[in-house]
C-alpha cells in the first residue's frame, strides 16, 4: 500500500505502514465486538501457548512430512533435471513425461489416487511400517510419496534451470581436466547451480509446509486436520474462528522460522560471488525488509 | 614478474619433459561439420615433443575448433587425431571408428592441458582449490600432496598471496595464471591454449605471456591459438596459418610473418600487424 507513495522518506513509510496496521486491527476488533458471537480467545491463547498432545503431534506430522517430501522432491528433481538434459533421447522423454504428468494433474487427485486408487486395487495396500521404532501408518506413507513425487516434478524444472544457468565453459574446463560428466556435474556444475536453486527451493518448501494440509483427504492427522477435528468435537466444538486463527499462527510460525533458515543458507552459498557474505542483508531485514526498500 | 631458473614451473609438479622429439600430436585429414557447415576440411598437423606451435588465421577459419578437437571437446566426422600415439576420442572396431567410452576419453584428456580464452576457473573454489581439484578427484593423489604442489605452483606463477582468494576477486591476468597453474597440476604432456590473452586488458597480457614463455623455455609442448606476434616470434618453433578450415601455410614465425607466400596470409597479416 505504501508503494503508491514512492516519495515518502523511509522512516515516514515505516510509521505509515504501522499506522495502517493498527487501523486495520482496530476495525477487525470493532467488527468482532459488534457481532453476537461469544468469542473465546482462550482457545487461541491455549492452542498457541499451551498446545496439547494432539496439536503437538499434528505439528510434528506437518513438519516431518514436509521435510521428507521436500527431500524426496529435491532428489527426484536432481535426477529429473539430469534426465531432461541427457544425451539419450528416451531418458529425456521419460523425464519430460514425469514432469508433464505431475504438473498437469491436481495434487489432490494424485494423493487420492495413490492412497485409495492403489489401495483398493491391491496394487499397493499401504500397510503400516515400523521404521526405527516409529510406526508410520499407510496414509502418512502415501501422503509423503504423493507430495514427494509432485514436488519432484517442480524441482526438476527448478534444478534444470539452475544447471542451464551455469556457463557451459565450466563443464568444458572440468572435462578438459579429465573429469567424467558425472564427476563434473557433482563437483563443478551442481554446487554452482545450488546457488541459483536455493531461492526458489525455499519458496517450494514454504509452499510444502502449507500444502501438507491437503492430506486431509486421506485423513493424515497433521496440523490442519487436528484443528479441524477440534472444531468437530470435544470442548472446543464449533469454534472455527478461534481454532483457525490458532492454526494460522502455527503455520506462520513454521514458515517464518523457515524464512530465517533459508536466509542463512543463502548467505553461506554466496561465498566466492560478488555478494560477499557480509554484504547480504541480515535475516530480520530480509524477512521484513521489503517495505523498507520502498521509497528508494 | 620475475623469471625463475629453467624448469621451475614444471619442476614444481615433478613433470620435467622427456628428452627426444617423438610425435605428440598427429592429426590427419581432420574433417568437422557443424550441421551442414563444413568447418574443418582436412587438417593435417604434426607436433613434436617440446615444440611450440602458434595457430593463426581470421575468425571463423577453424583454428579454435581444431584445437578443441585435439582433446575431443568437439567430435570429428572424418580423419583421425593421435596424441602420444593413441587415437583421441575414438577407437577402431572392425576397421571403423567408434567413439570411445567416456572414461577412456576422460583419461586421455587428463594428459592434455587446456587454457581457455575466458579462463573458466571454478568460481565456487579458491585459487588453490581450483588447482588441486582435478589432481585429487581424477588422479587420486592425497590432499597434502596436492596442497603442497598447488602452493608451489601458485608461487611460481607469482600468486603466492592469493592462495585463498576466489576467482572473482582476481584480475583477468591473475585468473589466467591460476588457470595455467590448474592445467599444469595435471602434469600434462601437452597444453592447448585457446586465445589465452584475448579476453585480457592490455596491461595484463604481459604477465600471462611471461608465464607461457617460461613454460616454452622449460620444454613444454604447446599449441597456441593467438595473434600475439611478439610471443610467436620469441618462443614459437612454428607458425601455422589456417583459413576456411584448412592449413594454408606454415613455417618459422620469422619466415611466415616476414615473407608469407600465400596472398591470404599476406592479407591477414597486414590487418593484424
Amino acid at each position: 500500500m505504501t508503494s503508491a507513495h514512492p516519495g515518502l522518506s523511509r522512516p515516514g513509510t515505516r510509521s505509515a505502514a504501522r499506522l495502517t496496521g493498527f487501523v486495520l486491527l482496530a476495525l477487525v476488533l470493532a467488527a468482532c465486538g459488534r457481532s453476537s458471537y461469544q468469542y473465546n480467545w482462550n482457545i487461541v491463547v491455549d492452542s498457541v501457548i499451551r498446545p496439547d498432545r494432539l496439536i503437538l503431534s499434528g505439528l510434528w506430522l506437518t513438519l516431518s512430512i514436509s521435510v521428507i517430501s521436500q527431500l524426496i522432491g529435491v532428489i527426484l528433481g536432481v535426477f529429473g533435471a539430469i534426465g531432461r538434459i541427457a544425451r539419450l533421447a528416451p531418458v529425456r522423454w521419460l523425464a519430460s513425461f514425469y514432469v508433464w504428468f505431475f504438473r498437469g494433474t491436481p495434487l489432490l487427485v494424485q494423493i487420492t489416487f495413490i492412497f485409495f486408487g492403489l489401495g483398493v486395487t491391491g496394487v499397493y495396500r499401504w500397510p503400516d511400517l515400523v521404521l526405527l521404532g516409529i510406526t508410520v501408518s499407510g496414509n502418512v506413507q502415501a501422503g509423503i510419496v504423493a507430495l514427494g513425487l509432485n514436488e519432484g516434478a517442480y524441482m526438476t524444472e527448478i534444478v534444470r534451470a539452475g544447471i542451464l544457468a551455469i556457463d557451459p565453459g565450466q563443464m568444458e574446463a572440468a572435462k578438459s581436466l579429465g573429469m567424467t560428466y558425472r564427476k563434473a556435474m557433482r563437483r563443478i556444475v551442481l554446487p554452482q547451480a545450488a546457488r541459483v536453486i536455493v531461492p526458489p527451493l525455499g519458496n517450494e518448501f514454504n509452499n510444502m509446509l502449507k500444502t501438507t494440509s491437503l492430506l486431509v483427504i486421506i485423513s493424515v492427522p497433521e496440523l490442519y486436520v487436528t484443528f479441524s477435528r477440534k472444531n468437530a468435537s470435544g470442548p472446543t466444538v464449533f469454534h472455527p474462528f478461534e481454532l483457525f486463527i490458532a492454526a494460522a499462527i502455527w503455520y506462520l510460525l513454521l514458515t517464518t522460522i523457515w524464512g530465517l533458515i533459508q536466509a542463512q543458507i543463502e548467505r553461506r552459498l554466496a561465498r566466492g560471488t560478488g555478494a560477499a557474505a557480509d554484504a547480504q542483508p541480515g535475516m530480520i531485514r530480509r524477512l521484513f525488509g521489503a517495505q523498507r526498500e520502498v521509497g528508494r | 614478474m620475475t623469471l625463475h631458473t629453467p624448469h621451475d614451473l614444471l619442476e614444481a609438479v615433478g613433470n620435467l619433459p622427456e628428452s627426444g622429439d617423438d610425435v605428440i600430436v598427429d592429426a590427419t585429414d581432420v574433417h568437422k561439420w557443424f550441421g551442414r557447415l563444413h568447418v574443418l576440411k582436412g587438417v593435417n598437423l604434426t607436433v613434436r615433443r617440446r615444440e611450440v606451435v602458434v595457430l593463426i588465421g581470421p575468425s571463423g577459419s577453424g583454428k579454435t575448433t581444431f584445437l578443441r578437437c585435439i582433446n575431443h571437446l568437439e567430435r570429428i566426422q572424418q580423419g583421425e587425431i593421435c596424441v602420444n600415439g593413441h587415437l583421441i576420442g575414438y577407437r577402431t572396431e572392425n576397421g571403423k571408428l567408434v567413439e570411445d567410452r567416456e572414461r577412456e576419453i576422460a583419461r586421455q584428456r587428463s594428459e592434455i592441458g587446456m587454457v581457455f580464452q575466458r579462463f573458466n576457473l571454478f568460481p565456487h573454489m579458491t585459487a588453490l582449490e581450483n588447482i588441486i581439484e582435478a589432481p585429487i578427484q581424477v588422479r587420486g593423489i592425497s590432499m597434502d600432496e596436492a596442497r603442497e604442489m598447488g602452493l608451489k605452483l601458485l608461487e611460481r606463477v607469482g600468486l603466492a598471496a592469493k592462495v585463498n582468494t576466489y576467482p572473482q576477486q582476481l584480475s583477468g591476468g591473475q585468473q589466467q595464471r591460476v588457470a595455467i597453474a590448474r592445467a599444469l597440476a595435471m602434469r600434462p604432456s601437452l597444453i592447448l591454449f585457446d586465445e589465452p590473452t584475448s579476453a585480457l586488458d592490455p596491461e595484463m597480457i604481459g604477465e600471462v605471456l611471461d608465464v607461457m614463455k617460461e613454460l616454452a623455455h622449460e620444454g613444454m609442448t604447446m599449441i597456441v591459438v593467438s595473434h600475439e606476434m611478439g610471443f610467436a616470434r620469441e618462443v614459437a618453433d612454428r607458425a601455422v596459418m589456417m583459413d576456411e578450415g584448412i592449413i594454408i601455410e606454415e613455417g618459422t614465425p620469422e619466415a611466415l610473418f616476414s615473407h608469407p607466400r600465400e596472398e591470404r596470409t599476406q592479407a591477414f597479416l597486414s590487418k593484424i600487424l
